[in-house]
């Protein structure tokens, strides 16, 4: 297998680059600047000149210096580790929910689609009903009641995107599951989990990717704003949206520094987006203006 | 016309139960969400005067005593009727949401009033010049705003307009007693970032709408016959795409709503998004509950309205064979 393997790899690595080297521009720099947050993100200790919840000065809400190149938070704590530290919480907790609503929403999907009958109509008509509620605002009730972990955040906003999965899914397995090779497999007496995993998944994986990244962006946009509202992820943990609210006074003050957390947050949306779109346009396969 | 009409009552119909079931099932979770309050709901009331006797008296008092399902009814025809019972602080929620309410739906309706028009030319210039400079534009735009946080601009005007300029309050604290529009001057920067927010969605599915017309063979034919661009958008494509289109519309008010409790924080703006903010803060559950009932109410209200318009304006519908 190796030896026959090695060949392969190297064309299908230079097809990539290709593939890369042809994206249109948005998409290009969409995927710099994604790059450029993970690596952020995960090399935080390195990059963040002082600690995430280290007090540094007493100065609250002091301006930018040398030694604290964006001056310090509402609590003395240095400002750019905060939002270093900060790529780090709110990218992981926002990739934790997206996989899991993922996993759970396509397996559901997947699984309504190949059995049909009454499951497909119950599982459905619960998505529906999840479906048919503002979001923000049922998340809001829910962790007004039990509490604003990271735990119950990540849970609750799974649940509620997993729908999203769900439906799209089921579409996509639907179309895919009326074709032959699927009857192939069942003939040959597949059980229903790996023809699911083996045969639809496959088929239907371009179209759940671009909604992967469509949904990681309305999931971070989502915790950030609640974490603004005040019930998102709790102090002292640093996160972006939080520490926009936190330091909002200065705003009317004239300075900028808030707003810099909210432009972390809308570059890396904006970033992911152009990517979506990009492969959105290809798995569709019209390009409208080429 | 009597007998075609049939096929779209019945659809109708069908949609508004849908709607009517999902509105009972939202409000049987907002009621159920009381019962995963910790502690009982009746000490939760008396907060400090919570002996067990008081208790005991409040929770007979209240009907808590009662099953479930009869106390699901007894609220839901109460919130019916507008009644949403007390809030913990002691004061009737109505009284305390009711002004507000008011407010809320005096800001959405002067978003609304300026970005449907709005939204819809731009739609137009955009499906009519498509590929052009101006599409690009606007449809990179509309892709960068739909990830930009709502308080990101939201303060982004503030900054511009009231601290830098100073044309505007940055705050919209806004109270019965003023006059219009002294009213209306501090509703200029929160209204103002609404449009933002949602214009970029509205346009963009505006376009998408007349687009997918265009691609119908009858639009191909009026171009063969010579008809001139603008002429074949306006009088062929856009009569066919006012369905999808004031679906899109009341699709996106419905997003509004989401967009109007970070707003009504951000610019101290006295409405409902910010009575739900404030009574998630202080745990009031009878106020958190009002406040999702009717942004829930609201929002499924806007869905059904997208629905029944795509339903009814469906042309195969109005003229079945």
């Amino acid at each position: 297998m190796d030896a026959t393997a090695r060949p392969v790899s190297t064309p299908r690595l230079t097809r990539f680059l290709h593939l890369l080297r042809s994206a249109p521009l948005t998409a290009q720099f969409g995927m710099v600047v994604t790059l450029a947050y993970a690596l952020v993100a995960l090399f935080a200790p390195l990059i963040a000149p002082y600690g995430e919840v280290e007090v540094v000065s007493r100065v609250p809400f002091d301006g930018w210096s040398a030694e604290h190149l964006l001056g310090t938070d509402q609590l003395g704590r240095d400002f750019l580790s905060r939002l270093i530290y900060g790529a780090r919480n709110s990218i992981s907790i926002a990739l934790i929910t997206t996989i899991l609503s993922l996993t759970l929403g396509c397996l559901l999907g997947m699984f309504a689609a190949l059995v049909g009958g009454l499951v497909d109509q119950v599982l459905s008509r619960i998505v529906d009903a999840l479906m048919s509620v503002p979001e923000l605002i049922f998340i809001l009730m829910i962790l007004s009641i039990l509490g604003g972990s990271i735990l119950n955040l990540i849970l609750i906003i799974a649940v509620l995107t997993s729908t999203r999965f769900y439906r799209i899914s089921r579409a996509a397995a639907l179309n895919v599951a009326s074709l032959d090779f699927v009857e192939a497999a069942r003939a040959r007496g597949e059980g229903s989990l790996w023809i699911a995993v083996n045969e639809i998944l496959p088929n239907i994986l371009p179209l759940i990717l671009s909604e992967l990244g469509m949904r990681f962006c309305f999931i971070f946009l989502n915790i950030a704003a609640l974490s603004f509202l005040g019930v998102g992820i709790q102090p002292p943990t640093a996160e972006w949206g939080s520490m926009v609210r936190d330091n909002a006074a200065l705003i009317n003050m004239g300075n900028v520094t808030p707003l810099i957390p909210a432009a972390a947050i809308a570059l890396l949306a904006i970033a992911v987006n152009f990517v979506v779109d990009w492969m959105l346009n290809r798995a569709s396969g019209l390009s409208e203006e080429a | 016309m009597s007998f075609s009409s049939r096929p779209i009552l019945s659809m109708v119909l069908s949609r508004l139960g849908l709607g009517l079931l999902s509105l009972v099932i939202v409000s049987l979770v907002i009621f159920s969400a009381v019962a995963l309050l910790p502690g009982s709901y009746a000490s939760a009331i008396l907060g400090q005067n919570a002996t067990a006797e008081a208790v005991a008296a409040m929770e007979e008092q209240l009907g808590l005593n009662d099953p479930w399902f009869l106390r699901f009814l007894r609220w839901l025809g109460a919130a019916a009727t507008g009644d949403m019972g007390m809030s913990f602080a002691g004061r009737p929620v109505m009284d305390v949401i009711g002004p507000r309410l008011v407010n809320t739906v005096v800001l959405a309706a002067i978003t609304a009033a300026i970005a449907v028009p709005l939204s819809i030319a731009l739609g137009i210039v955009c499906a009519r010049y498509r590929g052009r400079f101006i599409d690009k534009f606007l449809s990179t735009t509309t892709l960068a705003s739909i990830s930009i946080p709502e308080f990101f601009v939201a303060y982004i005007v503030m900054m511009l307009l009231a601290v830098k300029l100073q044309l505007f309050p940055s705050m919209a604290g806004i109270r019965a007693s003023m006059d219009w529009g002294d009213q209306l001057y501090r509703m200029v920067l929160p209204i103002l970032t609404l449009l933002l927010v949602i214009l970029a969605h509205m346009v963009r599915n505006t376009r998408a709408a007349i687009l997918s017309v265009m691609a119908s063979p009858y639009i191909e034919m009026a171009r063969l016959k010579g008809e001139p661009e603008s002429r074949v958008v306006m009088r062929q494509a856009l009569p066919n795409a006012i369905g999808p289109i004031a679906s899109v519309v009341a699709l996106n008010l419905a997003y509004l709503i989401s967009g109007v409790v970070v707003i009504e924080v951000v610019f101290v703006y006295p409405g409902i998004g910010q009575a739900m903010i404030d009574s998630v803060r202080n745990r009031d559950v009878p106020v958190i509950q009002a406040c999702a009932l009717i942004f829930a109410a609201a929002y499924i209200g806007f869905n059904l309205i997208a629905d029944v318009i795509s339903i009814v304006s469906n042309p195969r519908l109005l003229h079945p064979r």
